[in-house]
């Protein structure tokens, strides 16, 4: 394995750990629910009766939720999959034609 | 930083909507000019896009025992300049908004605001700074990724301190309360949005090194043979 590859894979795995560990440590006792879930319930918690004034024309339940954002995240790793593919094809393609001044 | 469906109140969404919207145009346009004059950089921005889509539909447990996901329009940011992610990033919440229900249509100028318009403008502008000062590359894309991620957030705080002041210490007591949900929680996500976002650039450099190098990301001049500055 080349030192880059090395380094590249040290990448993922520090983002792993930066993920895991907060599970493992205080995973018991939170459900580690959405920050943007908790600004919502502070807003309510200071303004009591407060409803808002507009609501989503479709709300999935949170289960159908939970697969759209993994739809999401599919979408867009499929997407920079082909692009990364498309990319190495070109590269490899281009650096085999040789340039007009070039004797081979 | 996605402000909820119809929690901000009308005027205030009203508001961001008029702020975010010329940014969004703009940023319309500066796509279409960046693919009419140098179609061989598509893929790349095609990847920029595809980016910030994986990267914001991935929630991640915070030490606060709160979750919340990354933006990734810092990577966008680098490689094109900020105005491209306004459109790409404002993509990215109208779909959530629309089928996640995640955000909302009338909060999107305040959520466009601070992931698609800040986030990436913070990013631009550390990235040239580190540059300017001689940092590395790797150095460069991950300080102006982490810290545009911690950007979007911080700005999410304000707009809704500014929205919803308290009671007794007004937007300042507010904003350190929002602070607190938020940009507390984003800290590690921050790193991580950083660590991801110098991966990626790590990838691209290999696999296309002379679009960076007209891009700018990459100084060396344009030799194909020669070793590459990662």
């Amino acid at each position: 394995m080349s030192r880059s590859t090395l380094v590249n894979w040290l990448l993922v795995l520090a983002v792993l750990v930066i993920a895991v560990v907060p599970l493992v440590f205080i995973g018991s006792e939170t459900e580690f629910g959405g920050a943007d879930g908790l600004a919502v319930e502070q807003i309510e918690a200071d303004n009591p009766g407060f409803e808002p004034w507009f609501t989503p024309l479709f709300e999935p339940e949170s289960e159908t939720a939970s697969t759209l954002f993994a739809l999401q995240a599919a979408i867009g790793a499929g997407f920079l999959g082909y692009l990364f593919g498309s990319l190495t094809t070109r590269r490899r393609l281009a650096s085999r034609v040789p340039a007009p001044d070039d004797p081979t | 930083m996605h402000i909820a469906e119809g929690y901000l109140p009308p005027l205030h969404a009203a508001a961001w909507t008029v702020v975010a919207a010329p940014f969004v145009v703009h940023g319309a346009r500066a796509v279409v000019k960046q693919v009419r004059e140098d179609p061989d950089t598509k893929l790349l921005l095609g990847a920029a896009g595809a980016f910030a889509f994986v990267l914001s539909a991935l929630k991640i447990p915070s030490v606060t025992g709160s979750s919340s996901h990354p933006t990734g329009t810092g990577l966008g940011a680098i490689l094109f300049r900020p105005p491209v992610m306004a459109l790409l990033g404002t993509i990215v919440l109208v779909f959530q908004a629309l089928l996640i229900a995640h955000g909302g249509i009338t909060t999107l100028g305040a959520n466009a605001f601070s992931m698609a318009i800040v986030g990436p403008w913070v990013a631009y502008a550390v990235f040239v700074l580190v540059r300017r000062l001689g940092g590395g590359l790797s150095v460069g894309v991950f300080l102006a990724a982490s810290l545009a991620d911690l950007a979007t957030y911080s700005t999410t705080s304000v707009q809704l301190a500014l929205a919803y002041p308290d009671a007794t210490s007004g937007v300042l007591g507010s904003v350190v309360k929002f602070g607190t949900i938020f940009s507390v929680t984003q800290i590690p996500l921050a790193v991580c949005e950083g660590l991801l976002t110098v991966l990626i650039v790590r990838l691209l450099v290999k696999v296309s090194p002379d679009e960076l190098r007209r891009l700018g990301v990459l100084r060396r001049p344009a030799t194909t043979s020669a070793p590459q500055e990662v």
